[in-house]
């Protein structure tokens, strides 16, 4: 899995409500290995997006296209399109088209998992069973679905242990190991924000969906977010994707950032390209495109 | 706080003014309802009766009721309400949960030789079979129904179906084929599953209400399909004669070959009563054990996981409509044991023991123990059955309310009426606290507040 490679492309995305237009004939691409970042003003479409690409929204118009392995399988895109399959497998790697899947597909075969802007823990159950929950695919198979595992083989009983190792370790990451007997109700705003991640985490994902996960999070919380992140890109080569409105994160960690505005991407670049683009300004600032040197002078930018 | 006084303590200006309004307002609603009585006199003719004596009580009790509400009750419940939580209670509580279930389980056990011992044989069979195994009926039923609704939060007003599966099929394939009850048990329950699946198929992509509203058409439709087809069910009339589990190839007779003969013992009915008593027992543990089972396997938890947050579970991998599917059947399944006992033991069934007030009391029996909680189902099985039952026997009331009086009429208004107080003082049941299922260093109970209740 080389990095730089196309992980996913988004192409030709349309999602509408009844008359309204979420997203208008969208097009990008996130490499893999990358932390890209989709940023936008509040309903420009961005969890939308997201939506559309983890299987809860079945997009009006477009493909969304991921790839496993190598990255000579993009060739097999077009006639995977045409037979009409959702996955097509060779000996190199996998491609699966995303919007043909339903949900919890999306997360179990094409290993695509995501955490919600307004998050959705298990609130009653402990930090530890939220993990398990999230390894319950394969721990469905070790359970024999179910039948060996009423009937107490040990088999199952190996993988829970297992399981709960997978778990014990990425709660000590997010620095909730103390807490695991704990319920996740009980925790405090920025520990659950991590506690999703994690959960997400588990799901053993090739690419990782967050919305907003910083949002509510103070300066610290939010520092040691950007460290997570970055290290679970470095330390796992997994790829993210992310929805974020606090700029430190997004100009500090991301590689890759793709504007949205009502729907349509208004830009597309490193951070530092856009950070510069006056497009990007304007849409920030609600004003036309000619008015954005005027308003910087006067806000003092 | 500048004035206490006011918030806790009693104001009796204000509680007498109250008391006199609403004694006031009940006057004027109850004045023609109960006030006026027409009655035709001797001449045939209609004339106004004034009851003033039966008026002016209830609206005296109605006022000092308000008084006292006012002076007394609410006052108290507002203390109570004050009262930070005690943790003493709390650990007490939780030492009492950790004894109970060994107790009930070893009573369980001895409770038939003890009725024996202290009533005889004529008493035991009342004591053993409309004590001991009418409840445990429910207990079954309970516990099957708490998969459906208590961990996998789907509300499910229809679960006598299942239970009325369970029983024809073992009535109709005992009657035509002459089955033994060790082989129809598991086909009942097979039999009963799978029409779990066959209406969760269509069913399940429904949420909270509509879910309960179609549950609730099921039952009613089963029901009616028993009324109906009659060439098969024998309609409103039922199947009588069904035949009755042996032990073990021994049947309960009085024949030679019979239990009592065999094992040298003098013939009494008491003897298939307790074999009775023990199986539903048996069929209980299994359930129990099952279910706390399922609890600790990725379904147990993907069951919970549902009830919390079903858009969660979907982005985590889980494929919800078989989750839902499954917490269905496996309730279904249950119901479907408990209804091939229900005709084993009876001997008889009929449409009458299959309505909907069948399903409500289940439901209630699941909500009243708290949902998820074994032994509070237990618990309220015994309460609300055993209750029942007692009503029955207590004749003294005949004496002091006068020989037309019949107890049993009045068991649904004090349900319902026990019912509130429940709901008012334990809104999430009598255990309304969650055990976890697995634990790192230690096992906290999770207090209801986090816990979801499950939108369907
Ligand atoms: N299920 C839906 N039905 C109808 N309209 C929707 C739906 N979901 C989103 N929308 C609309 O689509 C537009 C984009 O919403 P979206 O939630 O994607 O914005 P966003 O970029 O995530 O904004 P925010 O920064 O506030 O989260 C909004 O106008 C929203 O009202
Ligand atoms: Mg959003």
């Amino acid at each position: 899995m080389a990095r730089g490679d196309n992980l996913l492309k988004v192409e030709h995305l349309t999602m509408r409500f009844g008359g309204l237009v979420a997203v208008d004939n969208l097009s990008w691409q996130a490499r893999e290995g990358d932390i890209t970042a989709l940023i936008g003003p509040n309903g420009a479409g961005k969890t939308t997006v997201f939506n559309c690409i983890t299987g809860f929204y079945k997009p009006t118009e477009g493909r969304i296209a991921l790839r496993h392995g190598d990255a000579a399988v993009w060739d097999e895109l077009e006639s995977l399109t045409e037979r009409g399959k959702r996955h097509i497998t060779t000996a190199g790697g996998s491609l699966f088209q995303l919007e043909r899947m339903p949900d919890f597909l999306v997360t179990q075969q094409a290993r695509v998992a995501r955490t919600f802007q307004n998050i959705r823990l298990f609130a009653g159950m402990t930090l530890l069973e939220n993990l398990l929950v999230a390894q319950h695919n394969s721990l469905m198979l070790a359970s024999g679905y179910t039948l060996l595992g009423v009937l107490g083989f040990p088999s199952y009983r190996a993988a829970e242990r297992a399981a709960v190792d997978v778990a014990r370790e990425w709660l000590d990451r997010v620095g909730l190991l103390d807490r695991a007997d704990d319920p996740a109700g009980d925790l405090p705003y920025g520990a659950q924000r991590r506690l999703e991640i994690a959960r997400a985490m588990c799901t053993d994902p090739v690419l990782l969906c967050l919305d907003e996960p910083a949002a509510g999070l103070n300066p610290r919380e939010s520092a040691e977010l950007n460290e997570l992140l970055l290290s679970i890109r470095d330390k796992y080569g997994l790829s993210i994707l992310l929805i974020e409105h606090d700029m430190s994160v997004v100009m500090e960690i991301s590689d890759h950032v793709i504007v949205l505005d009502y729907g349509v991407k208004i830009s597309d670049g490193t951070p530092e390209e856009i950070r510069n683009d006056p497009k990007v300004i304007a849409a920030y600032l609600g004003v036309a495109d000619e008015e954005v040197e005027k308003v910087e002078a006067e806000v003092g930018l | 706080m500048d004035k206490p006084a006011s918030s806790t303590g009693v104001d009796f200006v204000h509680a007498a003014k109250e008391a006199c309004v609403t004694a006031a307002i009940t006057f004027a609603v109850l004045l023609p309802l109960i006030g006026f009585e027409t009655v035709s006199n001797i001449d045939n003719k209609l004339v106004l009766h004034m009851r003033w004596g039966l008026l002016f009580s209830i609206v005296a009790i109605v006022g000092v009721g308000r008084l006292l509400m006012a002076l007394v009750i609410a006052p108290w419940l507002a203390q109570r309400r004050m009262r930070p939580v005690a943790p003493a209670t709390s650990s007490w509580l939780s030492a009492v949960g950790r004894w109970f279930g060994p107790f009930a389980v070893g009573f369980a056990i001895v409770y038939p030789i003890l009725v024996l011992s202290t009533s005889g044989f004529s008493g035991a069979l009342k004591w053993v079979d409309n004590f001991g195994i009418q409840i445990l009926i429910y207990v079954m039923l309970g516990w099957g129904l708490n998969i459906v609704v208590g961990l996998a939060g789907l509300l499910d007003l229809g679960y006598v179906a299942f239970y009325a599966v369970g029983a024809y099929s073992y009535a109709l394939l005992a009657k035509e084929f002459g089955f033994s009850f060790w082989i129809l048990l598991p086909l009942a329950g097979i039999l009963s599953s799978f029409w779990g699946i066959l209406l969760g198929f269509p069913v399940l992509r429904l949420r909270g209400d509509y879910l309960a509203i179609v549950t609730l058409a099921f039952g009613e439709i089963i029901r009616l399909v028993l009324v109906n087809f009659v060439d098969l069910t024998n309609g409103y009339a039922g199947i009588s004669s069904i035949p009755r589990p042996s032990f073990f190839g021994i049947p309960f007779n009085a024949d030679d070959n019979g239990f009592a003969a065999v094992f040298g013992l003098p013939f009494t009915p008491v003897y298939r009563t307790i074999f009775l008593y023990y199986l539903i027992l048996a069929l209980c543990f299994l359930t129990a054990f099952v279910t706390v089972r399922l609890r600790r396997l990725p379904v147990g938890r993907a069951w919970e996981a549902l009830r919390e947050d079903e858009i969660a579970c979907r982005s985590l991998g889980i494929n919800t409509t078989n989750t839902k599917l499954t917490a269905f059947s496996i309730g279904a399944m249950f119901g479907g044991f408990a209804g091939s006992f229900f005709a084993a033991r009876q001997g008889f069934i009929s449409p009458e023991s299959f309505t909907f007030l069948e399903s409500a009391t289940v439901l209630s029996i699941v909500v009243l123990g708290g949902m998820g909680s074994q032994i509070g189902v237990a618990v309220a099985a015994i309460f609300f059955i055993g209750g029942t039952e007692i009503m029955r026997d207590l004749d003294f009331l005949k004496q002091i309310f006068g020989s037309s009086f019949d107890p049993t009429q009045y068991r649904m208004l004090l349900f319902g009426f026990g019912m509130v107080i429940i709901m008012v003082f334990r809104p999430r049941g009598l255990v309304s606290t969650r055990s976890p299922s697995i634990f790192l260093k230690e096992r906290k109970t999770i207090s209801s507040d986090l816990v979801n209740e499950g939108h369907g």
